[in-house]
């Protein structure tokens, strides 16, 4: 009895430890799972009929290419799982999810669980208001309204933030992003504090795109970053490298170009936000900082 | 792996000074009052509607049958958004109503169809000889009501009430919708920022259960303490 609980636990040792060489597990199988989300803006988001694709999406794929070549694979099946916020770290940490590409926030709190590539995007909470309102600034913002998506980091910034500077304003919620739009458009609320990207994308999709501006102080900035398994030196190595080469050889600018400034699916419009400096900034020092990092400067 | 417990996650501070059990139970407050909203309206209007559905006039039975179906086939969501967005931009003096209101009367106007229909049938479970019992020793019609019917029609209907009100409890979720932080809007937010959603779901779980559970003993006593002795009707012990 004694034995047989020997060999069992040595093979789910062996089994934990197979489990996080991902290089091996890709060059046993011949496969490799991709996480993907289904609507996170232009970094990642469905075509439907489980077709994925966005900046992170195409990154994934010059990576996951590279590693094809490393480990010398005639060919590789890329499987993809669509992840939620919820349930992205606890398939990642299973090996459900092998790498994931889409807009998770490199935080303190997530290093413990999980790691992250270097940062190619780095994301600045922002306010959008309506071009004829005449607000430039948060602080101006005293005894307006201001919305907010239920479920996202930037309720507790804003919460935060009133706290720090007490500009007293009245927040709403929309349960998702086009309902929080919605607010401001009906005037409901006078500014929109989401993430830059966010606002841009439903900006450049509204009735008539001249009437909103985004402005002000950033709020809150965070990197996003592709995440993969803790403690995987090989796997870690193999994906930070592709990625440094292709920054260096301008395929990401070129990829930020073709996400971000140019008229992407489904509607064939622009997301038309430029690369801030947070985010050369990243580019010119490849890093896997996470947010806490962020703030400190 | 993330399965471990942490329940000191509510004594975390939530970044505007306090924590998230304080959070929590301002929720739970809000849950409240919007169901405590809602059922007042239901009660009142769904009693009316119901009432009118019994009338001889041909005209007050079609105001009760259309107020009936128009907010029993239109979904609760929808009909909320209706209240809120819709509404207020056809109507601008209504934007300056706070959400709650709008909320409450949404939640009300929605049960108070379910209600309609249960005091009507109530109404209609008594013997016809009741109410021309009452016409005949020179009461009117109101007095009819007022005296004889509705007494024996509500207690009658005092057990499907129970439900609704616990409903309306459950119900009252939509309103996190529109921008009200009850219970639900708390469980998204909370455990986006605290990564512990198992921990806050099950806690919200709790405090939804109790609070139906606590209508269900209010209405028992209440259903206990109404009961005339020998003179229930239909099924009714």
């Amino acid at each position: 009895m004694k034995k047989l609980l020997l060999v069992v636990f040595s093979a789910l040792a062996v089994g934990a430890v197979q489990a996080q060489d991902t290089l091996k597990k890709i060059k046993d199988s011949g496969s490799v799972t991709m996480g993907v989300r289904e609507s996170s803006g232009a970094l990642a988001f469905t075509l439907g009929d489980g077709k994925y694709t966005g900046f992170h999406y195409d990154v994934c794929q010059q990576v996951l290419a590279d590693i094809q070549k490393q480990l010398g694979l005639p060919k590789l099946d890329i499987k993809y799982q669509p992840v939620t916020s919820q349930n992205r770290i606890p398939l990642v940490q299973n090996g459900t999810v092998d790498i994931e590409c889409g807009s998770t926030t490199n935080n303190a709190t997530r290093q413990k669980d999980v790691a992250f590539a270097p940062t190619l995007y780095v994301e600045e909470v922002r306010t959008a208001v309506k071009a004829s309102s005449g607000i430039t600034s948060i602080n101006q913002l005293n005894g307006k309204t201001v919305a907010t998506t239920t479920g996202t980091t930037s309720v507790q910034t804003l919460r935060k933030h009133e706290k720090a500077t007490g500009v007293d304003f009245k927040e709403v919620f929309g349960k998702d992003h086009s309902d929080s739009f919605l607010l401001l458009e009906s005037g409901r609320a006078d500014a929109f504090v989401m993430d830059g990207q966010i606002l841009a994308g439903l900006i450049s999709k509204s009735k008539n795109p001249a009437d909103y501006k985004i402005v002000g102080e950033v709020l809150s900035v965070e990197p996003i970053a592709i995440m993969y398994r803790k403690d995987d030196p090989g796997f870690k190595k193999a994906v930070d490298d592709s990625i440094r080469a292709m920054i260096k050889s301008g395929e990401v600018a070129k990829l930020y170009d073709k996400w971000f400034l140019q008229p992407i699916p489904p509607a064939n419009t622009k997301v038309g936000l430029p690369l801030s400096d947070a985010t050369k900034a990243a580019w010119a020092n490849p890093n896997d900082k996470p947010m806490e990092d962020y703030a400190k400067k | 792996m993330s399965s471990k417990w942490d329940w000191q996650v509510f004594l975390q501070d939530t970044g505007g000074g306090r924590t998230y059990l304080d959070w929590l139970f301002s929720a739970w407050g809000w849950t409240l009052s919007v169901s405590a909203g809602g059922l007042v309206v239901a009660l009142l209007v769904g009693s009316l509607m119901g009432i009118l559905r019994t009338t001889p006039s041909k005209a007050l039975v079609f105001l009760g049958n259309a107020w009936t179906e128009l907010f029993r086939n239109i979904p609760l969501l929808v009909q909320l958004f209706l209240w809120y967005h819709v509404l207020p931009s056809m109507f601008k003096s209504l934007q300056s109503l706070p959400s709650l209101v709008l909320v409450v009367f949404a939640l009300g106007f929605f049960t108070s169809a379910r209600i309609s229909e249960q005091v009507k049938a109530g109404i209609e479970a008594l013997p016809k000889g009741q109410r021309y019992a009452g016409l005949a020793m020179g009461l009117t019609l109101p007095q009819t009501y007022r005296y004889v019917l509705l007494p024996m029609a509500f207690r009658i209907v005092v057990p499907p009430l129970t439900s609704e009100s616990m409903n309306i409890i459950k119900n009252s979720s939509v309103a996190f919708a529109v921008s009200i932080s009850e219970l639900t809007m708390f469980a998204m937010q909370a455990q986006e920022e605290t990564s512990r959603g198992i921990e806050i779901y099950l806690a919200v779980t709790l405090m939804y259960f109790l609070s139906a559970f606590a209508v269900n003993r209010v209405a028992l006593v209440i259903e206990n303490r109404v009961q005339v002795p020998g003179m229930m009707i239909g099924g009714a012990k």
